[in-house]
This record gives C-alpha cells, sequence and structure tokens, in this order.
C-alpha cells in the first residue's frame, strides 16, 4: 500500500517536472523573457529538453543497476514519451516559425540540410516508439518490442549529431551531450561484452557481480 | 631614439610579449611602429598604453579639407549647444557611457524602418571574445578598458604608427545612419548607428598604390575578453575589405548606437559597419588597421573555409552550407521575411561585384 504510494508520488513529481520547461517557455514568451530571439529560444529549447528526457530514459537502468533504485525505471516510459512530446513541439515550432508551413522550402530543407535530414531521421524513428509504449503493444510485440525499442540508442546519437551540425563554432554544448551519450551506451557495451567474454573482462563482472544480477530485460 | 616606451601589458607570462616603441621624430609626425617582437610563434595581441606626446599639433597628421571640416563642425556645433556642453571624444570611457555623443547629424542612406529596440540591439550580439551566447557579451564585456584605446596602423600607407583613439576621431563629424544588419545565422536587425565614413578616416592614413587591402584586428587580451581563452575562434579576429569596398560611402567607423557611445558589447569605442555584408564582417573594438596588397586570411574564413567566404555579402541566391540565406528573422517578429540581394543595399555596392561570380565569391 505504501509502495503504491510511493510510486504514484514518484510518478506525479516526474510529471510535473516534466512540464516545468514548456511552462518556462510559455510563461517567457507571454511573458517577453525569452530574449531578443524568442523563437529560436523555443525552438532551441524544445530540442535541448528532447534530447535531455532521452539521456534521461537511458539511465534508469545504471540506477538501478549500480544503486538498486527501482523507481527510475518505473518513470521511464513517461519520460520517453515526454521526450516525444518536446520533439513534437520542436518540430512543430520549426514548420510555424522557422518555415511557415512552406512545404516546398521544408522538402528542400529536409533534403538539402544534413542537419535537418538527421533531425527528422530521429523524429521519424521516435513515432513507432512512442506509438508501441502501451503495455498493450509490448505485449502485442513480444520479443520485438524489445528489439524495436533499441531505437533508444539510435535516437539520442541522432540528436547529438542533429546539434552538433547546426552549431556555428562553439560545439561545446553538443560535445557534452555526445560525451554523456557516449558514457550510457558505453555503459551498456562494456557490460555486453562482460557477460560474453568474463575472461576479457573480470573487473567489470567482479563489479557488477557485487550487485544481483537482475535478468536483462532492460536497456 | 625614441622618447616614448609603451610597456604592454602582457598575457600568459612568456607566452606572448609584444613591444610598442612609441617613437616622435623631430618634424612632430607621428611615431611609427618600430619593431614588434612575438615570443613563441604566438601572434597575440596585448594591451597597450602609449604615452602620446603633447606637442604634436593634429593638423600635422590630418589632411587639410578634413581638419578644416573639423574646424566648422566644431564651430557649428559650439554655436548649437554651446561649448560648454559639447562633450568632445576625449572624455574618458566612464564619463562617456553615461553622454550622449553631442552634436550627430542625420546622415545619408539611413532606411525608414522600424528600429531595434536598444534592449535587443544592446542584449543579443555575436562577440565570442566575451562568449558565444547571444547575451553573454552584455553580461561580460564590462571587463573592456576602452579608455585608453589605441589604433596601430601598419602596412602599405603614408602615415602609420600608433594612434590615441581621440586623435583618429578628433577630424570626423559624427553622423547618425540607420542601417539593416543582416547576421548569417539568419536574424536582422534595424540599428541607428552613429559614426563616420570609414573612407575619410583610411584618406588621412594615404595608403600607397600597392594597398589593395585592409585588414582589421580587434584587441586581444584574455583578461579583458574572457572568450579568448577558449579556442573557439583563433584569436585575435581579424577582419577586411577590399580597398574598394573600405572607400565604398556605405563603410562607417561607427562609435555609438542610438545617440550614445556604443556599448561595450556592441564593438566599443571603434567598430566598423559594412550593411551589405554578413555582421561578422563588421568587426569590433579594432586596435588594428593594416593596408595589405594581399587579401588578409580573415577569422571565420579560416574557421570554415567553405562554410565563410572572404566577402560574406549577403546574398539570398548562395546559401550557407548548412542552412539557407534566403530568408532572415527581423528581430522583434515572430515569422520571417526574404533576405534582400545584398542586404537592400545593391544600388550603393552592386558595381563593386560586377562580373564577379558571386557563387564563387561568396
Amino acid at each position: 500500500m505504501a509502495a503504491s504510494v510511493a510510486r504514484k508520488a514518484v510518478k506525479t513529481t516526474v510529471f510535473l517536472a516534466c512540464l516545468i520547461p514548456l511552462g518556462w517557455l510559455i510563461y517567457g514568451a507571454m511573458a517577453n523573457a525569452l530574449g531578443a530571439n524568442p523563437v529560436k529560444a523555443i525552438i532551441h529549447g524544445t530540442g535541448v529538453w528532447t534530447l535531455r528526457l532521452l539521456l534521461l530514459t537511458l539511465l534508469a537502468t545504471p540506477l538501478r543497476r549500480l544503486f538498486g533504485w527501482a523507481w527510475p525505471v518505473a518513470v521511464r516510459r513517461m519520460l520517453g514519451l515526454f521526450a516525444f512530446f518536446y520533439a513534437v513541439l520542436h518540430l512543430f515550432t520549426y514548420l510555424l516559425l522557422d518555415q511557415s508551413f512552406d512545404w516546398p522550402a521544408i522538402g528542400h530543407d529536409v533534403v538539402k540540410r544534413p542537419f535537418i535530414t538527421v533531425g527528422m531521421l530521429a523524429f521519424a524513428l521516435l513515432v513507432p516508439l512512442a506509438a508501441t509504449s502501451t503495455n498493450a503493444m509490448a505485449r502485442r510485440l513480444g520479443k520485438n518490442w524489445k528489439r524495436l525499442h533499441r531505437l533508444a540508442y539510435v535516437v539520442p546519437v541522432l540528436g547529438v549529431v542533429h546539434y552538433y551540425w547546426l552549431v556555428k563554432a562553439d560545439v561545446r554544448a553538443p560535445l557534452v551531450y555526445g560525451v554523456l551519450v557516449a558514457i550510457l551506451l558505453g555503459w551498456r557495451l562494456r557490460n555486453r561484452l562482460a557477460v560474453r567474454h568474463p575472461a576479457v573482462a573480470t573487473q567489470s563482472v567482479e563489479r557488477t557481480s557485487r550487485w544481483p544480477q537482475c535478468p536483462d530485460t532492460s536497456r | 631614439m625614441p622618447n616614448s616606451v609603451g610597456r604592454l601589458g602582457h598575457t600568459g607570462g612568456v607566452r606572448q610579449t609584444e613591444l610598442l616603441l612609441f617613437t616622435h621624430t623631430g618634424n612632430g609626425s607621428f611615431g611609427r611602429l618600430r619593431s614588434q617582437s612575438w615570443a613563441a610563434g604566438n601572434a597575440l595581441e596585448a594591451v597597450m598604453i602609449i604615452r602620446r606626446p603633447d606637442d604634436i599639433h593634429p593638423s600635422e597628421i590630418t589632411p587639410e579639407d578634413v581638419y578644416r571640416e573639423r574646424r566648422r563642425f566644431m564651430q557649428s556645433a559650439a554655436a548649437l549647444a554651446g561649448a560648454a556642453l559639447l562633450p568632445g571624444l576625449g572624455l574618458t570611457a566612464t564619463a562617456q557611457a553615461a553622454v550622449t555623443l553631442g552634436t550627430v547629424t542625420k546622415g545619408p542612406f539611413s532606411t525608414d524602418e522600424t528600429k531595434t529596440s536598444y534592449k535587443d540591439v544592446t542584449s543579443y550580439n555575436n562577440f565570442y571574445e566575451f562568449g558565444t551566447g547571444k547575451s553573454d557579451p552584455a553580461q561580460n564585456a564590462h571587463t573592456l578598458k576602452t579608455d585608453p584605446w589605441s589604433v596601430t596602423v601598419e602596412g602599405e600607407a603614408e602615415k602609420t604608427g600608433a594612434f590615441a583613439l581621440e586623435d583618429i576621431l578628433k577630424p570626423h563629424p559624427l553622423q547618425e545612419r540607420i542601417y539593416r544588419h543582416r547576421c548569417v545565422e539568419g536574424w536582422s536587425m534595424v540599428i541607428p548607428w552613429v559614426g563616420f565614413p570609414l573612407a575619410d578616416l583610411i584618406k588621412r592614413f594615404q595608403p600607397t598604390s600597392k594597398a589593395r587591402y585592409v585588414e582589421f584586428v580587434t584587441l586581444y587580451d584574455p583578461k579583458q575578453m574572457p572568450g579568448q581563452r577558449w579556442p573557439i575562434l583563433k584569436w585575435p579576429y581579424v577582419e577586411g575589405l577590399r580597398m574598394d569596398e573600405a572607400m565604398n560611402p556605405l563603410a562607417l567607423m561607427v562609435v555609438g548606437l542610438y545617440g550614445k557611445v556604443l556599448p561595450n558589447q556592441n564593438g566599443a569605442p571603434l567598430r566598423l559597419v559594412v550593411p551589405w555584408k554578413y555582421g561578422f564582417k563588421s568587426i569590433k573594438s579594432i586596435v588594428k588597421i593594416r593596408f595589405r596588397e594581399d587579401q588578409p586570411l580573415t577569422t571565420w574564413h579560416r574557421a570554415a573555409p567553405d562554410e565563410y567566404g572572404f566577402y560574406s555579402n549577403v546574398n539570398p541566391h548562395v546559401d550557407h552550407p548548412r542552412w539557407s540565406q534566403a530568408r532572415e528573422r527581423r528581430i522583434g517578429e515572430w515569422f520571417k521575411r526574404p533576405t534582400l540581394m545584398f542586404n537592400g543595399y545593391g544600388e550603393q555596392v552592386a558595381d563593386l561585384y560586377r562580373g564577379m561570380d558571386l557563387k564563387k565569391y561568396f
């Protein structure tokens, strides 16, 4: 009973927290607090929060494995759906405020600008993830669900590339996200190698074996 | 013998030292840059503190017509404002900051489009010397010391040397010109600059027939410009124009905006404005002007030659490799508007590029 109340509290908190960036952008747009170029602030803000939320979804499994926390995994789906939500806002504000729904120009952009191409691809890959995020879909897809949702590793990489190619000269911010993605994916790769080749990576096995090895149903 | 030696601030100890010897020759002409010693191949600028000989009369370095113009300006300004109220540019920067520029006449080529607000013009800046965020310059540029300020003139010209800012500005009546400003990133503003034609300044130095280009250099001093601690760009910032571009009446040397002294984040105390080119060509906080025979290697061109050309004329038909230049977002507007060829200044500058393939010379 107490456990389910706690879980509910965590979920509610995370839900509300995920709305804060949106709330800030709406407030900022209305109160003229987004600086001289509010459009850029909105497009950039929704994009960066998409990436941050995607990274948070990838953090759930390490947190459980390293610290035994269960709640990050419990809110992972919500984080992923919020990432999709911000990606939709990101795409929509680009289409509306950057391109005024000029479809030929948008098509031209997608074909000719690699950073737009990559961004669109990342969005396209998020769509099936969001669409199959329900328990019913997970049951229906069975093993394929897990396979499909490995796209969650690919999308943040594309997101970082999208960001990197957009920046004029100061690539520090996209590089920081790149490093975070590399750490989160590298950690998984290392675990995988450790399981397959225990002899090669005894140290890492030793390290992970301090915690009970869960059946690897998670990402 | 040099009678006055400027000891220069140096950054990073042994990393670099620039020694400027200020010479005062017997006939009262301005001193020349005598020696420059670079250490460890790091061609870095240093702050210059140059004592200015008191007995040099400005008329000795100033072409007579410019000098007479100055006298006329002084007299009319005095008649208008009263001599006591005329804030000459010899005031210290701190005194200037709170003060307006005094007599500024309306100059030519002004647009009647809605001006971008003073707040936006002074809080949304690309000035990587103070950070790469748009609000970084407004936050960080207070560390820039614009007084004393000196500009070194070098290269293919008759009059070279280190000039105090006051002497650079003295002969030039100020005018306001409301120009469109188009950033290569795809946003634009309308800014009422205060300045004087670059051509008038250049004429005073009497460039020789070998001077085909003019190069400008921004201050290098990571203590004053914290953004220079990161190698985001190759410091110091360098820009340049072909001589005929520099002599075009549109090219403006700017000391103010909105009738006020230029805020640091906008390139105080002296910057260039070339409104038919992308904003990064309009170099800020200039400490060096060099007349050259060969085309200078400009900072953004050096950083990404396929993305930023030497000319960098505003051109809606030549896209940046990574984004379109066909449209722009005017600051203060939600939707984009079409970008104009030469930023709408074709009438003044199109002739400069007649016969050139602007896709090649972008």
